[in-house]
């Protein structure tokens, strides 16, 4: 084993890494406190420092007065959760509720926390059980991260960790139990009971919420046994274990609502005598009740559910009119639509019938139907009227693309943009939702660009075609094949010469017709940073004319992409052409209208084209980048290492899902660092702006085939 | 013991094939024989197609020739080729051909994989001229009136590779199949498996589950198939969730967090 690091030698990285020159942090004392530890528990806590340091450096000095009094007590992978879970809460909200977060550790109770090492992290068991709520029947509910375990009716959120058992896969079940009764929740009633108006009836309305919550968490116990007996025997055996036993004065509430015709308003009508109850019993798998974030998200559903079902039934009644033209029959009396519910066999389904003649509803108004279902037990007859003509504004009824200008008019937020994360590698983690990135088009220049280029190119464009061509896979006969459509003559009259002479006679006397498909799909991301301006952007536009009658020539399918960007909060990607669009005169005026924006932030826009490639069908997917050099971000670190290790994080990601990436760079500067950052991905640098037009089609064309 | 060989130009379903009818289906099929109209299956895979064309066959008494499509299917594989034995070439009927003599019903499964030169043998077929041009003989056969043309397609790959022609789809009656509704599923499952009836209703509501993971993560969900798969396996006494990891779980998802996902369904329901 290494020797441990002497308190001097300590000192001198934590001075570097916390700045003391300029931030006076006693180091000196921190670096004691090290010394006696062993080499490697100074490792894992040195290494922490520095990479939260990369973050925050006051957090880093914080992290490093308290790490060491903690790792005797905690398990490093709570501790790692905990420093990581500070820089994702740093990057949210800020040094302040980071230094909260910090210091909550100090309140870290040893019993507590004893079965923390074999605790269920919200990350872990988030895919798992994400897939699980939806599986089961009802509204689509999402699961979240947050500082208990709750619901409210649109989404279940669970705390960061659940560690109430001495072993990992308990603490799942428990999880999972805890997962299924939020959804029970929202599945079998309990969130149609008006809290607020419960609880106003009673001197102490805390109690009396938390004997409901008990009363409903009994009755949601009794239809999980029903429904789900697997889990139900798990949640036995798991409350047998955690949790006392039911008080006495309870059972005969447990008996009561343990039948199948039980509803909420069994519940209510117990409330009283249960109010009376000297005990309330508490189970670890019931979650808690918000009674606010229950009846909030409910108010914003009603109204929009109510207009969206009458605005869908409108468009379904106009169809099956269209679909029945009957003049006979005047539409006198308004078509009588009618639904009733079905809800058998854990299956929730609806029958419309429109005067009393069965029609299929389409899947969006199923979903809606069910929504309107849980929140009402039935669905109120007031919903099934068709909306009239505009009676309502569709704009405000359902949600609009985002017009992605409006939004940097008004107020400064995220709404309608698509988020991504950035590989910081100072913390050796992705910084979770970092990048805002938004989709924007090019607005189109309608000038000569595109017969100019062609002009100035026209010895190139005549070569490009002839060499392009010849690259066409044409369908092809394939002579002597064992298998075929027909008989290859030549091969049989050999064949049976072969015979006639004495020797074996082959097997391969057949024609084949080779169909070959070129099925590739190719995105094209072009650095539209401020550097480019000059050359360099007119060198990409003209490539990217040549690039285009090249790919038209070989029908393989193509989009292209512009990449600009101003910090993280304003990524933007330029649309110049989507994989579906034609290569018509809107494409070539927008490929003119290409102009320098901003900065080079890269991994977004590789992250997002990684995406878009991998939603589109083909054998072959190539993702190449056009850049002139290095990322970098106005006053960001991204500048720096940072950007390089961001850009070759991205690069990874794009080759793990299977893409091949290449770059092609103009920066003549800064060799050394390109074989790092394009790691995975293959590269070129040409050192003269002007063969950029001439050469990207023939690395096209050497890549590809 | 040897497996016995069969011809199917001329070996008829001697036992009824299981099948229960999930609409009007038989009565449409049938009248459309009648009236000489090919018929287009449409569903997802395991919701019985195949075991519907078996009924058929069965119900009609004409021998059903099945030819599964693949990517490299091409027109010679359902018409026929010249084949060389010792010195000679020999001319094979390829099984469409051979359902077209013998006038069986041919039913060409997932058409859309098949290459597109296919179609151009099965136009001429599909409307009322019901002639099969053999290029290579230079002949063209009649169908006679018991021929019956049959195609499947799953509409639900949703690629636009994978899509019918309109010059195709329209010369054919299309039935639509769907998972049947519970309780019909439920007895399907018992019936064809050997399990109680609550353990298939377990079974039913388990793939209604899966079904609810469509579109989040899973392509399709369990079919009626591998109910009956998992089904059997339970019957054979494995136990019910070691049978849905093995039959069904395993079989829609490579996806490590969905395995896990389903297998909690399972889980949680036995």
């Amino acid at each position: 084993m290494a020797k441990p690091l002497t308190a001097a030698e300590m000192e001198t990285s934590l001075h570097v890494w916390l700045e003391t020159e300029f931030t006076y942090f006693k180091v000196e004392q921190l670096a004691a406190e090290l010394a006696p530890l062993a080499r490697e528990e100074q490792d894992f806590i040195l290494g922490w420092i520095r990479r939260i340091a990369s973050t925050h450096i006051t957090l880093a000095w914080q992290f490093g007065r308290r790490a060491p009094a903690l790792l005797p007590r905690m398990e490093r992978r709570l501790l790692e959760a905990w420093a990581v879970h500070t820089c994702d809460v740093f990057d949210r909200t800020g040094l302040q509720t980071a230094l909260r977060v910090m210091e909550e550790v100090d309140s870290f109770d040893d019993a507590q926390h004893l079965n923390d090492a074999a605790g269920a992290l919200f990350e872990d068991i988030a895919p798992v059980l994400g897939n699980f709520v939806c599986g089961l029947s009802g509204r689509r509910l999402k699961l979240e991260e947050g500082d208990a375990a709750w619901t409210d009716g649109e989404r279940i959120v669970l705390p960061p960790l659940i560690a109430a058992l001495p072993n990992l896969d308990d603490n799942f079940q428990l999880a999972k139990a805890t997962v299924a009764l939020l959804w029970a929740q929202t599945r079998y009633g309990s969130l149609r009971i008006d809290h607020a108006a419960v609880a106003s009836g009673y001197a102490d309305p805390e109690r009396a919420l938390a004997r409901l919550h008990a009363l409903e968490t009994l009755r949601l116990t009794a239809c999980i046994a029903r429904e789900l007996p697997g889990l139900h025997r798990q949640m036995q055996r798991l409350r047998a274990e955690i949790d006392p036993a039911l008080p006495s004065g309870w059972q005969r509430f447990e008996a009561a609502l343990a039948s199948d015709q039980a509803t909420q308003d069994d519940s209510l009508a117990m409330l009283g005598a249960a109010y009376d109850e000297a005990d309330c019993p508490q189970w670890s798998d019931q979650g808690c009740l918000r009674p606010d974030a229950i009846a909030a998200a409910r108010a914003v559903r009603l109204d929009k559910e109510k207009a969206r079902l009458r605005i869908k039934l409108a468009e379904l009644l106009e169809e099956h009119q269209v679909a029945q033209p009957d003049p006979q029959a005047a539409p006198e009396t308004p078509p009588e639509l009618d639904v009733t519910p079905r809800d058998e066999n854990g299956l929730l389904d609806f029958d419309i019938t429109l005067d009393d003649a069965p029609i299929a509803p389409p899947e969006g108004v199923k979903q809606l139907l069910t929504s309107v279902y849980l929140d009402f037990g039935e669905i109120p007859p007031d919903y099934l009227t068709p909306a009239g003509d505009g009676e309502y504004d569709a704009n405000r009824v359902f949600d609009q693309p985002e017009d992605p200008d409006a939004v940097w008019h008004g107020t400064y937020h995220e709404k309608g943009a698509e988020l991504y994360p950035e590989w910081d590698h100072g913390r050796q983690h992705y910084r979770k939702n970092w990048c805002v990135m938004r989709e924007k088009a090019v607005t189109p220049v309608h000038d000569s660009f595109y017969r100019d280029t062609l002009d100035k190119y026209a010895g190139v464009v005549k070569q490009l075609r002839r060499k392009f061509e010849a690259l066409r896979d044409e369908n092809r006969l394939d002579k002597r094949q064992t298998q075929g459509d027909e008989i290859d003559l030549d091969a049989l009259i050999e064949a049976l010469a072969d015979a006639k002479d004495g020797s074996e006679m082959s097997d391969r006397l057949f024609v084949r017709l080779h169909r070959a498909e070129r099925n590739i799909a190719v995105a094209f991301l072009v650095d539209m940073s401020g550097s480019t301006k000059g050359w360099i952007n007119e060198a990409e536009r003209e490539a990217l004319v040549l690039l285009c009658e090249a790919l038209e020539l070989l029908g393989d399918r193509y989009a292209i992409y512009g990449f600009s960007g101003t910090t993280r909060k304003r990524c933007e990607l330029f649309r110049i052409k989507t994989f579906d669009e034609r290569y018509g005169d809107e494409v070539k005026a927008r490929i003119s209208g290409i102009r320098p924006q901003e900065y080079t932030r890269m991994g977004f826009s590789l992250r997002h084209m990684t995406k878009l490639l991998n939603q589109v069908e083909a054998k072959t997917r190539v993702l190449v980048t056009l850049s002139d050099g290095r990322p970098d971000d106005y006053f960001d670190v991204y500048r720096g290492q940072y950007g390089i290790e961001d850009t070759r994080m991205a690069l990874l990601e794009a080759a793990r899902t299977g893409i091949h990436p290449f770059c092609v760079t103009l920066d003549r500067d800064a060799r050394d660092y390109l074989p790092h950052m394009y790691g995975s991905a293959r590269y070129i640098i040409l050192d003269d702006v002007r063969q950029l037009p001439v050469k990207v089609t023939d690395i096209y064309r050497r890549i590809t085939t | 013991m040897n497996a016995r060989t069969l011809d199917p130009a001329h070996h008829l379903i001697e036992k009824e094939p299981y099948y229960e009818a999930v609409g009007d289906e038989i009565q449409l099929f049938e009248a459309a024989y009648r009236q000489q109209i090919p018929v287009l299956l449409k569903g997802p895979t395991g919701c019985g197609k195949t075991r519907f064309m078996e009924h058929m066959a069965w119900r009609l008494k004409r021998p059903l020739i099945t030819v599964s499509c693949h990517d490299d299917l091409t027109a010679s594989d359902l018409v026929g080729r010249y084949l060389v034995k010792g010195g000679e070439t020999v001319w094979v009927d390829g099984p469409l051909t051979r359902a077209v003599r013998c006038g069986g019903i041919c039913y060409l499964d997932e058409i859309v994989e098949a290459r597109k030169d296919t179609m151009v043998v099965i136009h001429p077929l599909a409307d009322d001229r019901r002639t099969l041009p053999m290029e290579k003989l230079g002949q063209e056969v009649e169908a006679p009136p018991e021929f019956c043309l049959a195609i499947s397609y799953n509409p639900g790959y949703q690629s636009v590779l994978k899509d019918l022609k309109q010059s195709t789809r329209q010369r054919f009656v299309a039935l639509e199949f769907d998972y049947p509704s519970a309780a019909l599923e439920r007895r399907i499952v018992a019936t064809e498996s050997g399990v109680s009836d609550a353990v298939a209703d377990n079974l039913v509501r388990f793939a209604q589950m899966t079904r609810n993971l469509k579109g989040s993560g899973l392509e399709e969900g369990a079919s009626t198939r591998l109910l009956v798969h998992a089904g059997k396996l339970i019957a054979d006494g494995v136990s019910p969730v070691t049978a849905c990891k093995a039959a069904v779980a395993q079989a829609v998802t490579d996806d490590a967090d969905m395995l896990k996902a389903i297998q909690e369904l399972s889980s949680s329901i036995f």
